[in-house]
């Protein structure tokens, strides 16, 4: 076994993903307490121009095939199922994306070796990795470690900045032949969600409502304090999916990441798919009733209360400056 | 005066009684015969038990009129309406009977001087309230009362036959006077004046025997083709009433087709004379919201009418799901309801069939779920429950382990609403300063399911029933107390326990009276005080919160509509946990705490938990934070008996 | 149609989670396992499917603590076979059972040939692997992750679904049948089934048993917890406390002080 750590650089639609960055930190950080490479591994078709910015790994391994065009689980796991029994790497470090959902699991089913999921951060202890990881929509935290061979490691956004993983130093790329089977799920068009209104990601301000507002009517109280602000509503998928917001204004994994001056969680319980989406505003204010909610984690500020008593109280406290 | 049996034209005139007899009651009985065929179709309930108490019913709400008094007006004519027409009805029998059968020795009842008299007078009492009747209706018209065909064509028929047997009268009296006929001679005057002397008399008094008993015979056969079948089924509505006044009959599949429905449910449509009282008392269709408890009576009746008719059901197509849904349950249409009538269970039985067919609005399906699931609404854990004890500064007794007097059950909203969670803890420094022996069933207590039940979600009342019921089994204590009127409700009616249920005004006002709990500083306060639905309609409870907020110094003034007529919440029924229906200009609990500000009070007083709830919210939208202050009687309790400094 | 409904149960997050005295899992007395939600939504779109196509729904779930409720509630929803798997050994994971599902489809007579698996896309404790990529690797099936929307053509043995991406995208994909699709939200909420419905659906449900033969063949666990904890309070939020009108005057203050609050025109 090389014990090379392996970095899959995550690409949509033409552009590196940020968390392949975040990743390519993590990863120099776990190869280098463990004194082995960082190798990046790039899948695509046509692709080898996104390799020149992943210098923070020491290398790059790009696997090019026509079935490898667009980010698919199954044709990516199988890809990278070929290199990995070539190559023999220690750990994989894949994204928990919507684009790369479901590799992580694959590759670890046809390796036959320990998969992680969740992690949202890696360390070195005794030459072994562990894996600091969330449960319970981030209620629990485990430390996990592997009990030998491979590991395939599934790691939030978040676990590094991405600035941390850029490099001006071009590296080399190592490009592989593959042949791969004709994948039998086919990707016939992207649908873009109906331009709204409100482009969330030029807001400054946010308020963004969960679970805790409870009924669509109470979504006054949220757009009230937007107005009052100057920004704009926005909600976590309980809420999108209730029907009360649009899919525009959806924060999250599945929705639209922000990075406002000033965002204010009402009633969102904090589980790491919609922290994704805005734990790098500059300022995050969270409300809830739970004082264990996890958002308090991510939060400058934190009040345990009612969403629908705080919110108004909010916002008449901002039109009194005003006035 | 000629015999009307005796005198000819063509054939005597008893074969004409007999023959006219014959077809309107085959008319009137085939109507009423397929009613009941009908009736005997739909579901069974026994509704003859507690003869006694029925009996009573009917003389205090038949008889006497009782309900119609609610308007004055028309209560006094509606009561002489009736009497007149039951005085008249008997007469006709007995006019008909001696016109059938001539050869009895009897005579024919206006020959009979005193019987005279009394007709005449209950001719011209019944048309003077006939007048008030049709000014009401045609000119004073209130809401919901319709100037309908049918309406019109009775008025008239009635009238006509009071005014045919006073024209009877003056004719006789133009032939032969008599003491008995005050009327009658005014009116025969009034003939004379017109020219008519005693030899027109006789064939103006056949003319009118005839033209009366013509008339009677034919509003019997169109009686049970019209809207007055309710002068024959109210009586039988009245005696046939729910004596177990506000509980709801077991089922769960629900009813939408005619079959579905119990007959006494199908009986409401009958008995329904679309006066428009329960529109009127309905805070649904007032503030509204799609229903008309008059309109539901309406569907009902046609259902019947028709027979079942394609076997569509009423659920979703004659009575629409919004309508089923936007009952809250309050019961004033049925407090009002001359007849009787059941709007409620007829209402949840179609509940019923919308929770079976899964056609629940997404947030009432997730406070069901919460309630099978945690047992209590607001989705968590059992264990927060007790999440107010720590403010209380001791811990009250566990009743799963420890026998005691009061076994003191919270209810959902005041043990997980921080805005009720107050009243609770007042309640148990109030019930430690009485000295009393109480405790709490810690996690174990679950919603008592009165609300689920009125969503239609019988299932689901049962599983909390019987959870509650297996607590109560293991625990020993001697009496429940509640602050929650659902709960109390449900506990003492719909369980099928024995054993004293009180609320804590109840307990209260023994525990003042015996000095048990003394007034340690009097509540320089003016306070007016709201009847919750579940408390004051559905149980009688209206005095003992009165009888507390007086013993405690305050100054109590009353709405204009309390006790028995008290506007609802807006919160029963399930509506606390449904979606808000759009368009609404002024729910019914702001309509509420405008009415309370009005009096002048500073502080509405409520006994339930819902009720603070939606009027602390109702007083910030309707502007009237810092004028009007929501309290529990019980916080106005502890308030007072506090001891001098500490608790 | 014969599709195939995968159900795992999960911790109750709405209770508060404790750690055991072994610090490596879950104390067992306050815990209390809620069908995973995503199984929730897969078990609607079946649903929906079904009264779109007609044909057979076939619900499968390894036997745990309240299992059956779900079982009983996925039968009274109009799943027409409940199928519970017997002898995997706590302690395999996501990994173990998804291969215990893989046995039990393969083997279990009736519920092959099938055209879809439906199960949701991810639970919260799946810490180790994934239902659906494992059971559609064990089966060759194609697989689509994070699908919110199936439509079938049954002609044509194709569904065409859309997966969810960053930024409110979806991709439409065509899978021929059979496929696996792990469901992110069914395309109307799961449906309410009354009490009465499931508790008559207690007396007249049988759930099948499938007994495994062997507690897995893969050898072990492959991953292991070494310790558990509830995340520390990083301290990171400065807590602001009292009534609402209390904490909305000091919020606004300090967003002022950080000139978050430019006293903008209304």
């Amino acid at each position: 076994m090389s014990g090379t750590i392996w970095v899959l650089a995550e690409h949509w639609r033409g552009q590196l993903s940020p968390v392949t960055y975040e990743l390519l930190a993590l990863g120099r950080e776990v190869a280098d307490a463990l004194g082995v490479p960082l190798e990046a591994v790039l899948l695509g078709h046509g692709a080898s121009g996104l390799a020149a910015t992943l210098g923070c790994a020491d290398s790059v391994l790009y696997g090019d095939h026509p079935a490898l065009a667009e980010p698919m689980a199954q044709p990516y796991a199988e890809a990278l199922a070929a290199l990995a029994l070539e190559n023999r790497p220690a750990a994989v470090l894949i994204p928990l994306t919507n684009v790369s959902m479901g590799v992580g699991p694959l590759l670890a089913a046809r390796l036959g070796c320990a998969g992680v999921n969740f992690a949202k951060d890696l360390t070195v202890r005794d030459g072994r990795i562990e894996a600091q990881c969330l449960l319970y929509g981030g209620k629990i935290q485990a430390c996990v470690a592997s009990a030998g061979g491979t590991v395939i490691e599934g790691v939030w956004p978040g676990a590094r900045q991405a600035d941390q993983g850029r490099s001006d130093r071009v590296p080399p790329v190592r490009e592989v032949q593959l042949s791969l089977a004709e994948p039998r799920v086919r990707l016939k068009q992207y649908v873009d969600p109906e331009a709204g209104d409100v482009n969330l990601a030029e807001q400054e301000v946010l308020v963004a409502v969960g679970r805790g507002i409870q009924s669509q009517d109470n979504l006054e109280l949220a757009e009230n304090l937007a107005a009052a602000l100057g920004g704009a509503v926005c909600g976590s998928r309980p809420v999108i999916d209730q029907g009360w917001l649009p899919l525009v204004r959806q924060v999250g994994k599945s929705g639209v990441t922000v990075k406002p001056k000033l965002y204010i969680a009402a009633g969102i319980s904090g589980a790491p798919e919609h922290v994704e989406g805005m734990r790098d505003a500059d300022v995050i204010v969270a409300i809830n009733s739970d004082p264990s909610a996890p958002i308090f984690e991510v939060a400058d500020y934190g009040i345990v209360g009612d969403a629908l008593d705080v919110l108004p109280a909010l916002a008449e406290a901002v039109e009194a400056r005003k006035g | 005066m000629p015999d009307p049996a005796a005198t000819r034209w063509i054939v005597p005139g008893f074969v004409w009684l007999w023959a006219l007899a014959l077809i309107s009651f085959s008319l009137f009985g085939a109507r009423v015969a397929r009613y009941i065929g009908v009736l005997r179709r739909a579901r069974p309930e026994q509704r003859w038990d507690r003869l006694p108490r029925r009996l009573w019913l009917f003389a205090v709400n038949v008889l006497g009129q009782k309900r119609l008094f609610g308007e004055t007006w028309i209560g006094a004519a509606h009561f002489l309406i009736f009497w007149s027409f039951v005085f008249y009805a008997s007469s006709f029998f007995w006019n008909l009977l001696r016109g059938m059968a001539p050869i009895l020795p009897v005579p024919y009842a206006d020959e009979v001087g005193p019987m005279a008299f009394a007709l005449e007078a209950a001719g011209v009492l019944g048309l003077a309230a006939l007048a008030v009747a049709a000014l009401r209706r045609y000119i004073f018209t209130p809401e919901r009362l319709e100037r309908s065909r049918d309406a019109t064509l009775i008025l008239v028929l009635i009238s006509l036959v009071l005014l045919s047997s006073l024209a009877g009268s003056g004719f006789s009296a133009l032939a032969h006077p008599r003491v008995w006929q005050p009327v009658g001679k005014a009116i025969a005057g009034l003939f004379a004046s017109l020219g008519a002397d005693a030899g027109h008399a006789g064939a103006g008094y056949l003319a009118m025997w005839w033209l009366h008993m013509v008339t009677v015979l034919g509003f019997l056969a169109y009686l049970p083709y019209s809207k007055h079948m309710h002068l024959l089924a109210s009586t039988f509505g009245v005696f046939f009433a729910q004596l177990d006044e506000g509980v709801l009959p077991a089922g769960t599949e629900g009813a939408s087709k005619l079959e579905e429905f119990t007959w006494r449910e199908l009986f409401s449509g009958l008995a329904c004379a679309e006066c428009g009282r329960c529109d009127r008392a309905c805070p649904a269709f007032l503030s509204g919201y799609p229903l008309s408890p008059k309109d539901l009576m309406h569907e009902v009746k046609l259902l019947v009418r028709g027979g079942g008719g394609d076997g569509a059901g009423l659920v979703g197509a004659a009575v629409k799901n919004e309508t089923i849904w936007a009952c809250v349950t309050c019961a004033a249409c049925m407090e009002r309801c001359p007849v009787f009538n059941e709007h409620v269970p007829l209402l949840v039985e179609m509940r019923r069939r919308l929770v079976a067919n899964g056609e629940v609005d997404a947030q009432l399906q997730t406070a069901l779920m919460n309630l099978g699931r945690y047992g209590n609404s607001f989705g968590q854990s059992p264990r927060n429950r007790t999440k107010w004890v720590p403010a209380l500064g001791f811990k009250p007794k566990d009743a799963r382990n420890e026998a005691v007097e009061y076994l003191w059950l919270t209810g959902d909203y005041a043990a997980y609403d921080p805005r009720v969670q107050p009243v609770t803890v007042a309640a148990g420094k109030v019930f430690e300063r009485a000295g009393l022996n109480f405790g709490i069933l810690y996690e174990a207590e679950q919603n008592s399911g009165n609300d689920a039940r009125r969503a239609g979600e019988e299932g689901l009342f049962e599983v909390l029933r019987d959870k509650n019921l297996a607590s109560l089994e293991k625990a020993r204590f001697e009496r429940i107390v509640t602050g929650d009127p659902h709960t109390y409700h449900a506990l003492k009616n719909e369980y099928g326990r024995d054993g004293a249920v009180l609320h804590y005004s109840e307990l209260l006002a023994q525990l003042i009276a015996s000095g048990r709990l003394p007034v340690s500083q009097k509540l320089e306060a003016v306070v007016t005080y709201h009847d919750g639905c579940y408390l004051g309609r559905y149980n009688g409870v209206y005095d003992p919160p009165r009888r507390v907020i007086e013993a405690l110094g305050a100054r109590l003034l009353e709405m204009p509509r309390n006790r028995a007529t008290a506007w609802c919440c807006g919160a029963g029924g399930g509506h606390i946990w449904m979606e808000d229906v759009p368009g609404i200009e002024e729910r019914p609990a702001e309509r509420r705490v405008r009415e309370a500000a009005a009096t002048g009070a500073a502080i509405l007083a409520v006994g339930c938990p819902k009720d603070m709830v939606m009027f602390e919210d109702a007083s910030k939208t309707a502007g009237l934070e810092g004028r009007l202050a929501v309290r529990d009687v019980m916080q106005l309790a502890e308030e007072a008996t506090r001891s001098n400094g500490a608790n | 149609m014969n599709i195939l409904v995968l159900l795992k149960m999960v911790p109750d997050v709405v209770e508060e989670l404790e750690i055991a005295p072994d610090g490596k899992s879950l104390a067992s007395d306050a815990l209390r396992m809620i069908l995973s939600e995503s199984d929730d939504h897969a078990l609607e779109q079946a649903l929906l499917l079904k009264e779109r196509h007609g044909g057979v729904i076939t619900v499968v779930a390894a036997d745990g603590p309240e299992v059956d409720d779900a079982l009983y509630t996925a039968a009274a929803k109009g799943a027409d076979r409940v199928v519970k798997i017997t002898g995997l050994e706590a302690g395999w994971g996501t990994r173990g059972l998804a291969h215990a599902f893989a046995r039990v489809i393969s083997t279990l007579p009736g519920l092959a040939p099938f055209d879809l698996i439906l199960t949701g896309t991810q639970a919260i404790d799946d810490l180790d692997a994934l239902v659906a990529p494992s059971v559609a690797y064990e089966l060759d099936l194609p697989y689509v992750p994070i699908v919110s929307r199936v439509q079938v053509d049954p002609a044509a043995r194709e569904a065409d679904v859309f997966k969810e991406y960053p930024g409110g995208v979806r991709g439409e994909f065509a899978a021929p049948l059979p496929a696996m699709l792990g469901i992110q939200s069914a395309e109307k909420p799961p449906r309410y089934v009354p009490v009465a419905k499931v508790r008559a659906a207690m007396k007249t449900v049988k759930i099948e048993p499938a007994a495994l033969a062997t507690a897995a063949d893969g050898g072990g666990p492959l991953v292991y917890v070494l310790a558990m904890a509830k995340p520390q309070a990083s301290g990171r939020a400065e807590m602001l406390e009292g009534a609402p009108e209390e904490v909305a005057a000091k919020l606004c203050e300090t967003l002022a002080s950080r000139g978050l609050l430019a006293g903008r025109a209304a």
